[in-house]
């Protein structure tokens, strides 16, 4: 017979530091794109680069649209040429540009629990598994009195990923009406901010914000485990979000 | 337990095929090899192409792979076969003339609905009719979708977005099981905790559920569509991206067709390191299959552990290869970056370990038997049931079937390594959850090998003009086999890129294991599968 209590106590405590202290671990976070001033040449070849016009000029640096940024690593220092700086950070949650509307308050009561409502709208899987990452011990999101709910009904956060795929615009649309109020909805990944790689297409809205009103987004390809939990304590106001100008939303 | 097949049909020159075929069709099919002698292709007419078909899989034992579908603006269809090294590939080209859409069906021959999924997929994108199919209608595209628009075709166009549509109130879906008290319970789009977006309906009377429909493609993005006229490292970043959880796979099959249409040819250290990325990835994939086994069977200890393993793949290819998926790694011709001696090192290093506590994870389950209890004779998929719906990868390895595209066609740096495909007889949920533990294990002695052996050198070819032409490429993607074929034009963009995944075909055969089972056993079927719809719907 298995002793899985004793293997649990032996695997010892997992949890990580954050958001009470900075994670310093190796491998949590792709890092991404920094705003960088470079020479007029060098921009250009980095705005020509770039796939996904993530990269654009603006007051003689390159800046960087984050919303779009898919971590190709085209303009890593490793790709040779010109290069952007890199950071290796994931507080990326920021307020949704079109957000400055008057809201509903979330309210105390929902910053130590928070019951939310995961909904892949055509995501790829990389952002399925990042978010599905906050269960396991190392994130354990219980501990900050975050629960995932399998009813929208129950639901105060709707955490979307995905580029709002044809068939999937419908179920996300019910989905948050079935919400009751006060809600938020946190949009993860570029897919579900920009359209990424996929849209806007035939087949794809290009963002969640196309379909219903986006409070909070997570700039990423994917989003780190640690960027969602970021923007899940940004979105109940228990950290403040990152300025528009280092993690813009493609609508700068 | 470890049991290998031999193929009971002998390896078929190619030679032998153009001749046998000639004697067989004399004057209808026009046989002819490619230079290389690896590809043979059989030109019919539509009225020998169900025989065709049929004589190549039930009596030579070739696998459907794939069906391409190309508008130049006549209608040729390739249906693609496969069966091992020795055997060429075979392609069976059938030009349809002027503007008929009507093709035989080969879904319903005696040999098993491989090519199902493929004839409906097209009928529904290119608007091709295939005669004779049980089942068509509705599928890719759901039925909002307005009739008469397929949007595979050259005059649709990707960039117009699609006006909003209301789902028809009235619609129902449709059911088959006819009995007393009989009801549908249908489950999702939007379903569990974080379930990839699907439908099913299952059937019940009661307590058990008789029989389950599924509904896929609710994430169809069109990337096939999307693809065409997009440059080619345009197109590596939605290779990548299409099913993130397999980006390395994935991005590997595209950047090989890209290669053998350009005659690129790759460094050996770039070949050594896309195995040892290859293998990462398929031990982290199936690291993760194994913790939502766990967690679908409400273990919570051994869903911890696994999942601890998983987080720590994750970061432990974050640390190698910058990106926890493996995004950017891969390109025609090579890779990005160069893995340096001291991550090589780490890899190298770390690798012993998680094997070590997979395997400890894997002894401890084995010992549990409430854990065993609701995995045993679970979601039964038979042998013959495998091989008629042409699975792939640990789902076929676990009902019987040997087939593993880096024994069958080895590429990157798999020809000398030495390493098992692991099979099993049982077919049920446990024998899944054992080939994807012995598989982990063949994988980190693949990585361990692959180090030991890994030449210096540049990672990546300076040679990278593009051409026209076309290419398939097979790689065993974690889940299993993925054909992707690609037809650059002449202004060296995509014209046509075909992209056969292994959920596409696993998909197609999960009803068979979800057929007369207990109601609460549904999350433990579709965990041991552990298929990922992005994959599937493209």
């Amino acid at each position: 017979m298995a002793n899985w209590v004793l293997k649990g106590l032996a695997t010892g405590i997992k949890t990580s530091p954050y958001p009470a202290r900075h994670d310093n671990s190796v491998g949590i976070s792709p890092g991404r794109p920094q705003n960088t001033v470079l020479d007029a040449e060098k921009a250009d070849e980095l705005v020509r680069r770039c796939p996904t016009s993530a990269i654009v000029r603006r007051d003689g640096k390159i800046a960087i649209e984050h919303g779009r940024c898919v971590h190709c690593f085209r303009c890593h220092p490793d790709a040779g040429g010109a290069a952007a700086t890199w950071e290796l950070g994931y507080e990326w949650g920021a307020v949704s540009a079109g957000v400055e509307r008057a809201r509903q308050k979330l309210g105390a009561a929902f910053g130590r629990s928070l019951h939310i409502r995961f909904l892949d709208a055509g995501a790829c899987g990389a952002c399925i598994s990042e978010a599905r990452q906050l269960n396991n011990p190392y994130y354990n999101m219980h501990r900050l009195g975050f629960f995932i709910t399998p009813t929208p009904r129950n639901a105060d956060v709707l955490l979307v990923a995905g580029p709002v795929s044809d068939a999937m615009r419908t179920p996300l649309l019910q989905t948050w009406e079935a919400m009751p109020p006060p809600k938020r909805v946190v949009a993860i990944g570029a897919c579900a901010i920009s359209g990424g790689v996929f849209g806007p297409s035939f087949a794809a809205a290009g963002g969640v914000a196309e379909v219903i009103p986006v409070d909070v987004i997570v700039p990423g390809c994917p989003p780190p485990p640690l960027a969602i939990l970021h923007a899940l304590l940004v979105a109940v106001e228990r950290k403040p979000p990152v300025s528009p100008e280092t993690s813009g939303d493609g609508a700068a | 337990m470890t049991i290998v097949d031999q193929d009971p049909v002998a390896a078929v020159l190619p030679i032998n095929l153009a001749e046998l075929c000639a004697a067989r069709w004399p004057g209808q099919v026009s046989a002819s090899l490619d230079s290389a002698g690896r590809i043979c292709r059989l030109a019919c007419r539509a009225e020998e192409l169900r025989e065709i078909c049929a004589w190549l899989m039930s009596e030579l034992g070739f696998a459907f792979a794939t069906l391409i579908v190309e508008e130049h603006p006549a209608w040729l269809l390739t249906y693609i076969f496969y069966k091992s090294a020795e055997s060429p590939w075979v392609h069976v080209e059938l030009q349809l003339d002027g503007d008929t859409v009507v093709v035989p069906s080969i879904s319903h021959l005696a040999n098993g609905p491989s090519a199902d999924w493929h004839e409906r997929e097209a009928e529904d994108l290119f608007g091709l009719s295939f005669e004779g199919h049980p089942r068509l209608g509705d599928f890719v595209l759901h039925e909002e979708w307005p009739e008469g628009v397929n949007p595979m075709r050259h005059d649709f166009d990707a960039r117009q977005p699609l006006a909003v549509r209301e789902p028809e109130p009235g619609w129902e879906p449709p059911t088959i099981v006819v009995a007393p008290g009989a009801f549908a319970m249908p489950v999702g789009p939007v379903f569990s905790d974080f379930a990839e977006s699907a439908h099913f309906l299952l059937e019940t009377v009661g307590e058990d559920v008789i029989r389950t429909i599924p509904r896929f493609f609710y994430k169809y993005r069109g990337v096939e569509k999307i693809a065409e006229g997009q440059p080619v490292d345009r197109v590596l970043l939605l290779a990548e991206r299409f099913s993130g959880t397999a980006a390395f796979a994935h991005g590997l099959a595209y950047c090989q067709a890209v290669e053998a249409i350009c005659g690129i040819e790759v460094p050996p250290r770039a070949r050594g390191l896309r195995t040892v990325l290859a293998e990462l990835e398929r031990l982290r994939h199936h690291a993760a299959a194994i913790t939502g086994i766990c967690n679908s069977t409400a273990l919570a200890v051994a869903t911890s552990q696994a999942a601890l393993i998983e987080e720590d793949l994750l970061r432990l290819s974050g640390e190698v290869a910058r990106h926890r998926y493996l995004f950017g790694m891969v390109r025609p011709g090579g890779l990005t970056c160069d893995l340096s001696h001291m991550r090589c090192r780490e890899l190298a290093a770390a690798i012993p370990e998680l094997a070590r506590r997979l395997n400890d994870l894997y002894r401890m389950l084995r010992l549990s038997s409430s854990f065993l209890d609701r995995l045993e004779e679970v979601g039964i998929v038979t042998k013959e049931q495998a091989v008629s719906y042409g699975l792939v990868g640990p789902i076929a390895r676990a009902s019987g079937l040997s087939a593993d595209i880096r024994k069958l066609f080895p590429y990157a740096g798999y020809g000398p390594l030495d390493f098992v495909v692991p099979v099993e007889r049982q077919a049920d949920g446990y024998a899944r959850l054992r080939v994807l533990f012995r598989e982990a294990e063949q994988s980190a002695s693949i990585i361990r090998q692959a180090l030991l052996v890994l030449p210096d050198g540049p990672v990546s070819s300076d040679h990278l003009a593009c051409c026209a032409g076309s290419a398939l490429s097979a790689v065993e993607a974690p889940s299993g086999a993925t054909f992707h074929w690609l037809r650059l034009g002449a202004d060296g963009a995509v014209a046509r890129y075909r992209l056969t995944p292994p959920s596409f075909a696993n998909w197609h055969g999960f009803h068979l294991a979800a057929e007369n089972f207990a109601f609460q056993d549904f999350p433990i079927i579709l965990a041991s599968f552990g298929l990922s719809n992005a994959e599937c719907d493209r």
